[in-house]
Formats: structure tokens, C-alpha cells, sequence
């Protein structure tokens, strides 16, 4: 059943699959078994980033394309749920309607893209990518009529879904394990299942002969050519499916916050922090986006803490507080990305499956 | 027995059409200063944005040439490229700010004396810099495109962030030197001086980098190499080391373009480089890579497109620049002038 249900991928490796498996308890229970606003908000996140990265991992460590616009992609499907929501009114129609047509919209903008960079050559994606998805975050914060510039749109999502919302109040008194049950508890799994099922389903999509072609085209472009398959459909079918789910995750993200703005959704140090979970989580792997991104989450949350500290144990040194300094930590994060690039192409789950 | 007919071939005479095609990315150029001039209808207005359209290309066009000449040469895509411009503008800028006595003197010869200081000492740190990059961050990734991306693309992280270390993250604003500033009027137009001294420094970048090329032997490994690397390695020219001092060169050349590029914004940030990138590439792209003489067209193109947008509809300008790429890659999917290589 298990198997079915992961598509036959399984984690192939004791401690990876003991791993996977806390990080889903975790995330399962998190509101029961940590329970407070700001871990519940990290577990709600990790959720969210870790079908965003999957999906660019379906694309990086799958396809083999490099892209820049994924957070492009992420900021459709966030400002498709925010304007749905902001105009038709609170409802679940509005965000049905948001996600859909966000998603749409991203497939049908990475088809663009696709088609006038990948039939040259997969590097000209990177690059025009790039400039794309720069041109549209100043587009977005400048047309602040509609998207609510710099400051971004703050939306009402259904009451259901709302910390005023309460339920349970006859059969449990309210409460469950002591946890109050209100609509943010709601929010949360309405966030975890989503998540879970965009997973599963890139999952069964990897695993399908789609999926294997990818992997082919991958290896060798010139070779899956010559066997008889078109690379450039394949590759523009595999940019669109991951910029839809990333839209998707991006309308996850705007439900879970209430929230959009360029800075939370299109910047690109949302980009940045994406391919370094990508990378250092294992490339080529969907797992490695779970690990990816439970670490760098966590680590976001509570290293720069601990770095905080670190330079004021050294405040008394010369640069080296600079260094150490909370705002430097995408300074060692980039170090550390040189270096699984170079010694860890696989990332933590290669490593994991290596040590059998 | 009569004699053979005379022979007298005739070649079918080109249509003019076939006869332009070649041309015809040099002749784009002219063409949409005409556009402009047709769309503006101010002639005093039209040559103001001429002026400083030609002046920001040639800036794009000094910081993008290393970036294409790189790839033509070793098949090696840099995204950390836009680091060498942000650190050329910061080294260089420091230099301009420690000789405040010189800059703020009204008098030309110290000015340009300390610009050159600056522009020297910028160039000698990127080329040391790009020496140090191409060691030990682009080397052990040859012939992977992936690789080579994420490598430089982490490159570029750790050098912006190192700029944030030793310089802090405020922006830096700074005057242009005494002589360099306010403008001139020529036939009624506002010219800023600034932008006919870069304008002159890309044409003399562009002419040095023609002749190099197409007139001195190195000029004719580079090429050679561009078009069929091996054979030129097996003719027993070292390429390896050729192409470490392209690269360096080119890093130098991207550290020049920083220092005009800061000198034009009159501000520095460490994400400057980053923002220039974007251009870079788009003009790399609509060029062809790894073509200078694409790159050089491209840029004036971006240049002139970018000046004459931002006055018409100013919101429209950044996606005015997405839009000719579009329309040069539905023409040409390589870029105007495609490298072609022997393989």
C-alpha cells in the first residue's frame, strides 16, 4: 500500500526512510506536539517549501534546466489567490478560482518561456529566465493599482479558516490534548494535506514513463533525441507542470499567511534560498527537497540566532564579528553551496543512500 | 564542326533582400534611432536620449564582452560575472573618494588622473579577482553547464555578501568629479558630459578589442579556439592558458564597466551588479553568445530601446528590453550573429 502510494519510490535507505518518517509525524501532529504560534507557523512553512522546492527540483534535478523564474511562478499562484479573494469576496470558491487560474497562468507563461529558449539550447533558459522574472517583480511593485505595489495585499480568507472560528465545542469541550480547536488549526492541515498530495503526485510523475524520459533527457539530450524523443516537448512539458505546482504552493502560501508582497513571494532571495535547498537537500530526488527543506527552514529560524551570538563571543576580534554577524549567514550558506556542489553533487539523501 | 559555344557563365545577381540579410543587425541600430526620432518628434529631445541611449549601451556593452567572449572561448556560462562589476564600482569608488583633492579640483587633468587611478586600481583588483575566480570556483567545472551555473550563481553570493563585510550594506552616494558634471548644449539639446566621456571610452573598449581580435596573433588564436578548441590544442597552443588570461581580461573590462557604470548612477550597492546582470544578459542573448560584435549592436539596441521607452511610457521600459529579445530570438533563435562552431 505503501509502496502504491509513493509510486514505488521508495526511500531505499534505513536511516533516510527513519528520517522522512519523523519529519512526517512532525509535520502531521505538529500543532499537538508543538504547540505555539511561531513553531506551527515554521511547520506550516516547511510544508509549503518543501512542494516549491520539490518542484524545482522536478525541473533542476530531473530535467536538468536551470530556472530562475520559479519564485515568478510561486508569486502567480500567491497573487491569484490574493486578488480572487480581495475581489470576488471570502469563500472557497475564490480561492479555487484563485489557484486555478494562477496555476494556469504559470503553465501557460513557462510555455512561453520554454519555447523560445529550450528549442536553442537549455541555457539560454537560465538567463532568460532571469530577466523575466526580474521585469515582472518591478512590474508587480509598480502597478500598485492592482497588486498593491511595495506594500503588497493583505486579503480575508473563508471564516472557516480563521483563528475566530471555533468547532468541537459540544464533543470535546473545545479542545483536543489541550489544543484549542479554531479555524487556524483547520488552516494548518488544509496546508499539510495540500502539500502532501502535490507531493504525491509529483511523486507518481517522476516514477511514470514521463518522469523516466526526463532522467534520459537528462543523461544525455543528444541520445533520447536519436531514440525518438522530441527533447524540446518534453522539456517544456516538464517546465510547465513544475511552474503550475509551484503556483500552487504559492497559493498554499498566500491562504497559510493572508498575505502577499513582492519581498514574501518574488524576491530573489526566495530564489536564492530555494536552489540552496534544492542543492544542498540532493538533486534528483524528491526526497532531498524534504530534507532541503526542513534543515534550511529550521536553520533560517534558528541559526542566525545561535551566528548572533557567535559574534558577540567575538566582538573583541577584528572582522571576524562582521563574519559571524546573523545578516552574514547567506554568506556560509553560499560557502556551503559551493562546496555540495563540488563534493556532494547528490546532496544529503546521495549520501544517505551511499552508506547503506 | 562548328567550335564550342562560348563559355560565359552568369551568376544569378543577389536579391537585394539576400544582399542586406548580413547586414542587417548592423543596420538595426539606425533603424530604430529612426523609430525614435519618428515616435518622439523633438529633435532636441530625441538627441538627448540618443546621446545617453549610446552612452548606456557601450556601459553594458564594456561590462557584457568578457561575459560572451568567455563562453565563445571555453563553453563557460558565468552568472557570478555581475560580482567582477560590483566589485570594480566599490574598489574603484573607494580610489575616487581617497582622492577627494583631486576629484573636487575644477580642473580637468586631475580629475581624469584620479578617474584613471580609480579605473587602474579597479581593474588590477577584478583581474585578480577573475584570476582567483576561474582557479577556484569555474575550473573544476568544465564542460558542465548545470554545474557551472550553480557553482558562479554561489560565487556571486559569497562575493556580494563579502562586499556587505568590508564596505557595510548602506548604499554609498558620491559626486561625479568636478569637470565631469552638468551638461553642454549642442543644437538646442542638454548632453551631459559624462555620457560623451563613456560613450568615447566604449568605442575606444570596441576598437581595441576589433583590433586585438582580427589583427594580432593572439586575436587569431582566440578565434581559432572560439571556432574548433582541440584543433588549436593539437596545433600545440596552450589554450588553457589563453583562456585564463580571457578571462581575466574580461573580468578587468567587467571592473571598467562598473567603475563608468557607478560613475553614470552616482550610487553604489552590493546588488548592483546583480541588477546590471539582467542586462547583460539579455544583451548576450539578442547578440548571439560569444559573438563581441553581436554583444556590441546588442547593447546599443538595449541602450537606445531603454532611453527612448522610459520618456514615451516610462513604466514600460524594463519589459520594452524583454520584448526586443523576443522579437530578435523569433527572428534569429541564436541571437543576430550566431558563433558557429566547427564540431
Amino acid at each position: 500500500m505503501i509502496r502504491t502510494l509513493l509510486s514505488g519510490d521508495t526511500p531505499r535507505s534505513l536511516p533516510l526512510a527513519l528520517i522522512l518518517g519523523g519529519i512526517l509525524i512532525c509535520l502531521a501532529l505538529a500543532p499537538f506536539l508543538f504547540p505555539g504560534v511561531r513553531t506551527v507557523d515554521t511547520a506550516a512553512r516547511i510544508c509549503i517549501f518543501i512542494v516549491l522546492v520539490a518542484s524545482y527540483d522536478l525541473l533542476l534535478g530531473y530535467g536538468g534546466i536551470v530556472s530562475f523564474a520559479h519564485t515568478m511562478f510561486f508569486g502567480i499562484g500567491a497573487y491569484g489567490v490574493a486578488l480572487a479573494s480581495s475581489h470576488m469576496g471570502r469563500g472557497f470558491d475564490a480561492i479555487a478560482v484563485g489557484a486555478v487560474t494562477g496555476a494556469l497562468a504559470a503553465a501557460a507563461l513557462a510555455f512561453v518561456i520554454g519555447l523560445f529558449s529550450l528549442r536553442v539550447r537549455a541555457i539560454f533558459f537560465a538567463m532568460i529566465t532571469l530577466a523575466v522574472a526580474s521585469a515582472v517583480a518591478v512590474l508587480v511593485s509598480q502597478l500598485s493599482g492592482l497588486t498593491g505595489g511595495e506594500d503588497g495585499l493583505t486579503f480575508k480568507t473563508p471564516r472557516a479558516l480563521g483563528p475566530a472560528f471555533k468547532f468541537g465545542k459540544e464533543a470535546f469541550d473545545g479542545r483536543l490534548f489541550g489544543v484549542k480547536l479554531n479555524g487556524k488549526l483547520l488552516a494548518y492541515y488544509f496546508v499539510f494535506f495540500g502539500s502532501f498530495c502535490l507531493f504525491l503526485l509529483m511523486l507518481r510523475v517522476v516514477n511514470s514513463p514521463f518522469g523516466r524520459v526526463l532522467q534520459a533527457i537528462r543523461e544525455n539530450d543528444f541520445r533520447a533525441e536519436s531514440i525518438g524523443y522530441r527533447v524540446v516537448y518534453y522539456r517544456v512539458a516538464a517546465t510547465c507542470l513544475s511552474a503550475a505546482i509551484a503556483a500552487l504552493a504559492g497559493s498554499l502560501y498566500a491562504i497559510w499567511l493572508r498575505y502577499v508582497g513582492p519581498d514574501t513571494v518574488l524576491s530573489m532571495e526566495l530564489m536564492i534560498d530555494i536552489l540552496l535547498m534544492v542543492v544542498i537537500g540532493g538533486m534528483g530526488t524528491l526526497y532531498g527537497a524534504v530534507i532541503g527543506a526542513v534543515l534550511f527552514v529550521m536553520a533560517q529560524n534558528y541559526l542566525q540566532n545561535l551566528m548572533g551570538a557567535a559574534a558577540e563571543l567575538t566582538s573583541g576580534l577584528p572582522v571576524l564579528p562582521q563574519l559571524l554577524n546573523a545578516d552574514r549567514w547567506l554568506l556560509w550558506l553560499g560557502v556551503l553551496f559551493i562546496l555540495s556542489v563540488y563534493f556532494f553533487p547528490t546532496g544529503i539523501v546521495g549520501r544517505l543512500r551511499n552508506t547503506r | 564542326m562548328s567550335a564550342a559555344p562560348e563559355h560565359a557563365p552568369t551568376m544569378a545577381r543577389l536579391s537585394l533582400r539576400d544582399r542586406i540579410a548580413p547586414h542587417m543587425p548592423v543596420l538595426l541600430v539606425p533603424l530604430l534611432a529612426i523609430a525614435g526620432f519618428l515616435a518622439i518628434m523633438n529633435p532636441a529631445s530625441w538627441l538627448t536620449l540618443t546621446v545617453s541611449g549610446l552612452a548606456m549601451g557601450m556601459m553594458i556593452f564594456v561590462m557584457a564582452s568578457g561575459l560572451t567572449l568567455v563562453f565563445g572561448l571555453m563553453d563557460v556560462i558565468n552568472f557570478g560575472h555581475g560580482a567582477f562589476v560590483s566589485v570594480g564600482a566599490f574598489v574603484g569608488i573607494s580610489v575616487l573618494l581617497a582622492l577627494g583633492h583631486m576629484t573636487s579640483a575644477p580642473s580637468l587633468f586631475l580629475n581624469l588622473g584620479a578617474i584613471l587611478a580609480a579605473v587602474t586600481a579597479a581593474m588590477l583588483a577584478t583581474g585578480a579577482m577573475g584570476w582567483a575566480f576561474e582557479k577556484v570556483i569555474v575550473a573544476p567545472v568544465y564542460g558542465h553547464h548545470l554545474k557551472q551555473i550553480l557553482v558562479t550563481m554561489g560565487g556571486l553570493i559569497v562575493v556580494e555578501q563579502l562586499i556587505i563585510v568590508f564596505w557595510g550594506p548602506e548604499e554609498i552616494y558620491f559626486n561625479r568629479p568636478e569637470t565631469l558634471k552638468g551638461a553642454i548644449t549642442f543644437a538646442g539639446a542638454a548632453i551631459e558630459k559624462y555620457r560623451l566621456v563613456a560613450v568615447a571610452v566604449g568605442i575606444l573598449v570596441f576598437v581595441t578589442m576589433r583590433w586585438v581580435l582580427r589583427r594580432t596573433k593572439l586575436g587569431l588564436i582566440v578565434r581559432a579556439g572560439v571556432e574548433n578548441g582541440e584543433m588549436v590544442m593539437a596545433m600545440g597552443y596552450n589554450l588553457r592558458l589563453v583562456f585564463v588570461g580571457v578571462f581575466l581580461a574580461g573580468s578587468a573590462l567587467a571592473g571598467l564597466g562598473g567603475v563608468m557604470w557607478a560613475l553614470y548612477q552616482e550610487v553604489i550597492t552590493a546588488h548592483m551588479g546583480n541588477h546590471a546582470m539582467i542586462l547583460i544578459f539579455i544583451v548576450v542573448i539578442i547578440g548571439g553568445l560569444g559573438s563581441v560584435e553581436g554583444c556590441f549592436i546588442g547593447a546599443l539596441l538595449v541602450g537606445l530601446m531603454q532611453n527612448y521607452i522610459a520618456f514615451l511610457e516610462p513604466k514600460a521600459a524594463l519589459i520594452s528590453n524583454i520584448a526586443l529579445m523576443v522579437a530578435i530570438l523569433m527572428w534569429r533563435p541564436m541571437g543576430m550573429i550566431p558563433v558557429v562552431k566547427a564540431k
